[in-house]
């Protein structure tokens, strides 16, 4: 009896080809996506840090820094933007350039090496005549900064050995009362043994002796740093979701025959879709506004001073992922296969695209095939809005984009709808 | 010469291998009515999608009034109403109306009028606020064919709109279909229920598979195919053994207990009464039938309107 109930189980499993997805493809997917964003796809390892680095010292010292940024391995360090194909190597950046760069999302940080630096890099005791370093970074990457914090304290130790222990024993000097002659002599006996080339020696603790002026150039002004993106974040996935949903409402009315009836009226199968589609987005323009509404009520998120970049991407999200919805209805047969596909593709989408952690934390070729989702194109739009400060111009690639690509599959789900025009 | 409200001329429509109409030619005149007959799979829902214009024919050709099946012309004059409750379940009665009037064009006091007439024609105007889902299976019935009237077309197709409902239900039915032919609509009516066709329809096409194979009124079917024959059946106190052969050495044939007979003239009857008693047959039941539409079916395909 017992088997018996367990083969109908497996035969009517087999025939159900949603319910195969959810159960088979849907959880390898996931492994695979999250596999490649946390073991970095067999071999790699934590994603390189973005820093812009400015030297306005000069000195032989901070050049060795620099030098010294420019070839640690974990971070993607840059004295200047990308060139372009075939043009020449732009200059390299000012402080006020790095700033701008950060502010704009170029990179999440920018090291500023002052002047005075080379005659004084270490930071220690009351004095501290060292002038610090400038840390500027977009704390939205709330990782980014302590990581580059962190390993410019470890490049300067292994970069500058030399530098450090001369600039040390001046310190031990200054507040020891002086040396014996003896004293010195051995110490510039060992001191001459230092190398001053980079230590190839492992990763050393860091200790600080850098001095660090650390500022958040994009949200210091901001009440809650991170609500803006979790809003767009959590909002675009569930948009996709309420947009797969609402469109199915054409499978409802292909399997009641309403379809036909509506088809035999002076509706044609273009304006039906349209219609459908201004619903939908409709429907996911309440929902986003609702969730900013009490992003506004609950966390202060500063909604009514970007409402026009608000305005701007969620009509444009809203279109898209409406237009996204109608083509999952038109490809799916019935409700059940279009509540399977659109699950295994929007859960796809929202991990790839930044709806469940930040893209920054991917590999950077993660980062890039993010990049063919919707979720991330407006999450960079809402980023742009509620975070940058961006002005509406700015805007002009994500709306682009989302506006493209609900165009793109509206066109796509309209010719598979032909199927239903006529039989 | 105004033109008339249907003309099919040769109506080819294959599905693959399948032919699910084949070669129909059919003229519906004004305020007729049209009972298309034949048994499930013969090819009559094809037929009515076709004349809504939501099927793309092989060969032949549709008018309605003159326009090509399909054009925004024919589409206004005709009212469909599918085999399917192709309703929105969530939606009330007069929100359902107000949605198919819309899709058909309808604004401002024409939609109201048409919503108004049809919620009186279906005896749903008490019903008018309540979900589908709240209605009863024959307020289902009455309300998916109010939403195919509700822009008030002068040509009504009703695919099978009996189906599933109570006796009761399917007489209110029967009265909003009369009541339409009273107020002039041309109504194309489909049906495997020989007694809805004869009750409805003052002209009745035979369908099976794909083809038209009789069409005439239903006295004319019946005495192209009988003539002025009838049918006698007559049931016997116990099973005879050999009854069937007794039955045939008479023309007749036995079925199921029941010995059938045709006979040219009531009085016919007679002869045969006679002759059973003579023979110690002790008779229980005879009745004499004029042959009906099923009996037409019979004779010209072999088969039951049932199978």
């Amino acid at each position: 009896m017992i088997a018996a109930i367990v083969r109908n189980g497996f035969r009517a499993l087999r025939r159900d080809k949603g319910a195969l997805i959810l159960s088979f493809v849907l959880p390898i997917a996931f492994f695979s996506i999250f596999g490649m964003i946390f073991g970095g796809m067999g071999g790699g390892s934590t994603p390189r840090v973005s820093v812009l680095v400015v030297d306005e010292d000069g000195s032989a010292v901070s050049g060795r820094l620099v030098a010294a940024l420019l070839q640690e391995p974990s971070l993607d360090a840059s004295t200047h933007a990308k060139a372009k194909k075939g043009g020449p190597v732009p200059p390299d950046y000012t402080a006020a350039g790095a700033e701008a760069a950060v502010k704009q999302g170029d990179a999440p940080a920018a090291l500023i090496i002052p002047r005075g630096f080379g005659a004084h890099p270490i930071s220690f005791g009351p004095g501290r005549d060292s002038p610090p370093i400038r840390l500027l970074h977009d704390s939205s990457d709330p990782v980014a900064a302590q990581m580059v914090g962190g390993m410019l304290q470890k490049v300067v130790m292994t970069s500058l050995p030399d530098t450090m222990a001369k600039m040390g024993m001046q310190y031990f000097e200054q507040y020891s009362g002086g040396l014996t002659p003896q004293q010195r002599e051995s110490v510039e006996s060992a001191l001459s043994r230092v190398p001053n080339a980079p230590s190839q020696s492992g990763p050393r603790k860091d200790t600080g002796l850098v001095a660090l002026d650390v500022r958040d150039v994009v949200g210091e002004k901001k009440h809650n740093s991170m609500i803006s993106f979790y809003a767009a974040a959590i909002g675009v996935m569930f948009l996709l979701f309420t947009a797969s949903a609402a469109s199915g409402s054409l499978l409802d009315e292909s399997e009641s025959g309403a379809l036909d009836r509506i088809l035999s009226a002076r509706v044609s199968m273009t304006t039906l879709l349209a219609g459908k589609v201004a619903y939908s987005a409709l429907l996911a323009s309440a929902q986003l506004t609702l969730m900013f509404l009490w992003g506004a009520a609950v966390f202060h998120l500063d909604l009514f001073t970007h409402l026009p970049g608000f305005v701007v991407m969620t009509a444009a999200t809203s279109f898209a992922v409406a237009s996204f919805g109608i083509l999952l209805a038109s490809v799916s047969h019935t409700r059940a296969q279009s509540a399977g596909i659109s699950t295994l593709i929007i859960l796809t989408m929202s991990a790839l695209g930044g709806s469940m952690f930040p893209r920054y934390f991917m590999p950077a070729a993660m980062q890039k095939v993010g990049l063919l989702t919707l979720n991330a194109w407006a999450i960079d739009g809402y980023t742009k809005v509620f975070w940058r400060d961006e002005p509406i111009l700015r805007l002009a690639p994500q709306v682009a984009v989302l506006v493209g690509a609900g165009m793109v599959l509206f066109l796509i789900a309209r010719r598979f709808a032909r199927r239903w025009e006529y039989s | 010469m105004p033109a008339i409200p249907l003309r099919l001329d040769a109506v080819v429509k294959r599905f693959g291998d399948l032919t699910a109409v084949s070669g129909v030619s059919l003229e519906v005149h004004e305020r007729a009515c049209l009972g298309l007959l034949g048994p499930n799979g013969a090819g009559k829902s094809t037929l009515i999608r076709s004349i809504a214009g939501r099927v793309r024919l092989d060969s032949g050709s549709i008018r309605v009034f003159g326009e090509p099946a399909g054009s925004a012309a024919a589409r206004a004059q005709l009212g469909w109403v599918p085999q399917e409750l192709a309703l929105y379940p969530l939606l009330t009665c007069r929100e359902n109306l107000d949605a198919f009037g819309r899709y058909q064009g309808l604004r401002g006091k024409a939609l109201d009028d048409g919503i108004a007439w049809c919620l009186e024609w279906a005896a749903l105007a008490d019903r008018a606020g309540a979900t589908v889902k709240a209605l009863s299976g024959g307020m289902r019935r009455r309300l998916n064919m109010a939403a195919g009237m509700v822009h008030r077309p002068r040509i009504m197709l009703l695919d099978e709109p009996t189906v599933g409902v109570d006796p009761q239900s399917r007489n209110r039915i029967f009265e909003m279909v009369a009541e339409l032919r009273d107020q002039g609509t041309t109504v194309i009516y489909t049906t495997h229920y020989m007694e809805e066709a004869e009750r409805l329809c003052d002209t009745i096409a035979i369908i099976d598979h794909g083809r038209a194979i009789a069409e005439g009124r239903q006295e004319e079917l019946v005495a192209q195919s009988f003539g002025s024959r009838s049918d006698v059946l007559m049931r016997f106190a116990s099973t005879v053994e050999n009854g069937s052969a007794w039955a045939a050495a008479r023309g007749g044939t036995v079925d199921e207990g029941v010995a059938h007979f045709a006979v040219e003239k009531p009085t016919d009857i007679g002869p045969l009464l006679d002759a059973a008693i003579r023979d110690g047959l002790e008779v229980i039941d005879v009745v004499l039938r004029r042959p009906n539409l099923e009996s037409v079916f019979l004779q010209l395909t072999g088969r039951d309107l049932r199978q």
